[in-house]
């Protein structure tokens, strides 16, 4: 028994000490970034700056929101995230809806012929070449309805209805004469409130971060979103309108304030969901599960 | 549903023509509605999925815009001639590869790490606290993430400075193509370990606490319960993750990439899907860029189907 009890004790410091240096290696650069974002950016770049601000302001925010692009960018960002998901959820029921229901003849049919664009696709050029002949390059609706349907999501919102709402619910309300357009309004929709939390939630954030569409079929600046702002800024460090006229003359003040600018704009723009993170972490969690079971 | 079905089956050894009439009439009909709700679907998938598929043709033709598809004249392999042919063909295979197996070998195991330790950790709050700690990097964007390494490993970014401090000399890593892969991997690790700990999490939580309360009996500490109990019960979620993964081998990530390279690294970085972005899009090499994709595409479906075929006979889980 001694030994158990010795060989306990190791392990509960083994794990102890995993659970300190995973906790210092994930929340130390998220805690850097705000603290450089609050200091003097000559500090930052010297290396001063540890765990907390150092030299204390807030110029680098005034320097973001001089900034013309990150404006155009968020309005822009809101407008896709907000449309895009609307449709998402809209089109994801459409065909989760059907292929949940047993008799939806063809079902498997279908569900094949969806699925299979899962693991073969076209590739990028032919899939370019569709959507310019639809008239869709630099088109605000490229953002909206190229990506209307992620299959994977789909996946998890039929397995849910198949899992949640039993046949016998279908039973009674057909022989009440109900149509299956009925049926999905008043009672799927109502019974499946979590599961389409979850999905907004999963396309908004993916409409949020999207990157790779703009990249590829937006040309007008007017319409870009803010990651590809921030890839100008964050990455390819090229000098804004708006850092030239609120930083000092010289070329050395300009760069620390384009540095100090780089940490303030990452918390900006990782705003939205970092505020709501906290409450919505549950929700994500539970739509990795229903996605894990398999299908 | 099976019952139902077995007289209007088409496959069914007793299908004949009049019964195609009394499917339509018994299995549609009454339900024509939800044929109405899936039209759009169907015609999306038709449109944005299906069309290129159709238009992977011009890997085999000389494509001009004027001529258009089926103007446009065949020229057979010509262009996955030039391809396998080409400087470029084995640095490609030999990054995109490369990368994919460092990815896979490293981050793997990561989040099955991070579950076990999460599963010991009997404090509720700061079981809590890990929680969301881990999952919170998932969010942050891609941009972002490459943003922030870019910064912190700038010649003077955090690390650099650390280094010096020890009394190294600094490294300029975002430009070092020997660097790039292991950059790729570990930022990778750190951005989605915990969101890929959380299948292991839930898979840990559903074994009984019987067979640890019996093993305690029997005398078996803290870490031989791990090994006996804990990893054999993540086991068949780990497989299927591990058949996900290695399916996904061709398809690296490649908008991270594409944020990552610069003209520096492109001797470690570029992989196929960034070379066909470059040729296509940019260059307007359409035909060519289309048979390097497919070539791409008909790899990746041939490795997913081979993988999880051996899977369901090796361990009885497949995808499908």
């Amino acid at each position: 028994m001694r030994s158990v009890g010795l060989s306990d004790k190791i392990f509960s410091i083994v794990v102890g000490s995993l659970v300190i240096m995973t906790f210092i290696i994930m929340v130390y650069p998220l805690l850097f970034v705000v603290s450089a974002s609050f200091s003097d950016p000559v500090l930052v770049l010297a290396g001063k700056v540890g765990l907390f601000p150092k030299g204390f302001n807030i110029k680098s925010y005034v320097t973001v929101f001089q900034e013309p692009d990150v404006y155009t960018g968020y309005k822009n960002t809101i407008i896709y995230t907000t449309v895009g998901t609307a449709v998402n959820i809209i089109m994801t029921t459409l065909g989760a809806y059907p292929l949940s229901r047993k008799k939806f003849y063809g079902k498997n049919l279908f569900t094949a012929m969806l699925a299979f664009t899962m693991i073969f696709n076209g590739g990028l050029i032919p899939k370019y070449m569709v959507i310019k002949q639809l008239g869709l390059v630099n088109n605000f609706w490229v953002m909206i309805i190229p990506d209307a349907i992620q299959m994977w999501n789909l996946v998890i919102m039929r397995t849910f209805f198949q899992k949640n709402i039993p046949d016998e619910i279908y039973d009674a309300a057909m022989i009440d004469g109900c149509s299956n357009i009925r049926v999905l309004k008043s009672i799927v929709i109502p019974l499946s409130k979590s599961i389409f939390a979850v999905m907004v939630l999963f396309y908004a954030v993916s409409h949020w971060n999207s990157f790779f569409t703009a990249l590829i079929y937006l040309t007008d600046e007017r319409k870009y979103p803010l990651q590809i702002f921030l890839r100008r800024i964050l990455i390819q460090n090229q000098y804004t309108e708006g850092l030239i006229n609120t930083s000092g003359e010289s070329a050395a003040e300009r760069m620390f304030a384009a540095e100090g600018m780089k940490y303030s704009l990452i918390i900006i723009s990782s705003l939205p969901i970092l505020i709501l993170y906290p409450f919505i972490q549950k929700y994500f969690v539970k739509g990795v599960m229903i996605g894990a079971i398999k299908g | 549903m099976k019952s139902e079905l077995v007289e209007s089956n088409p496959f069914s050894k007793h299908y004949n023509k009049t019964s195609r009439f009394y499917t339509f009439k018994k299995a549609v009909l009454p339900n024509w509605d939800l044929y109405i709700i899936f039209l759009p679907v169907l015609v999306y998938f038709i449109i944005f999925k299906y069309l290129p598929m159709y238009g992977v043709q011009i890997a085999f033709k000389d494509f001009s815009p004027i001529r258009g598809y089926l103007g446009s004249s065949w020229v057979g392999l010509k262009h996955f001639n030039r391809f396998f042919n080409s400087y470029y063909f084995w640095r490609l295979i030999r990054n995109t590869l490369g990368i994919s197996l460092y990815q896979l070998i490293a981050s793997f195991p990561a989040p099955i790490i991070l579950a076990l330790v999460i599963n010991e950790v009997k404090n509720k709050h700061i079981n809590k606290a890990v929680q969301m700690v881990t999952f919170a990097p998932h969010f942050i964007s891609t941009v972002v993430l490459v943003g922030m390494v870019t910064m912190f490993l700038s010649p003077r970014g955090v690390i650099n400075n650390l280094i010096s401090l020890l009394g190294m000399k600094r490294i300029s890593f975002m430009t070092e193509p020997a660097w790039f892969k292991t950059i790729y991997v570990f930022s990778g690790i750190w951005h989605n370990v915990g969101w890929n700990s959380i299948v292991y999490v839930a898979a840990l939580s559903g074994i009984s606490l019987e067979l640890y309360e019996a093993a305690i009996v029997d005398g078996a500490n803290k870490f031989q319960r791990l090994i006996h109990i804990s990893l054999p019960g993540i086991m068949p979620t780990a497989i299927i993750l591990l058949i996900m993964q290695t399916g996904k081998i061709m398809n690296i990530g490649f908008e991270k990439i594409f944020l990552m390279q610069n003209d520096l690294t492109k001797s470690t970085s570029d992989v196929i899907r960034t070379y066909v972005y470059q040729v296509g899009l940019l260059d307007a090499q359409h035909s060519f860029a289309t048979a390097v994709g497919l070539f791409n595409s008909v790899i990746n479906f041939i490795l997913i189907v081979t993988v999880n075929k051996i899977s369901k006979k090796v361990s009885e889980t497949s995808l499908w």
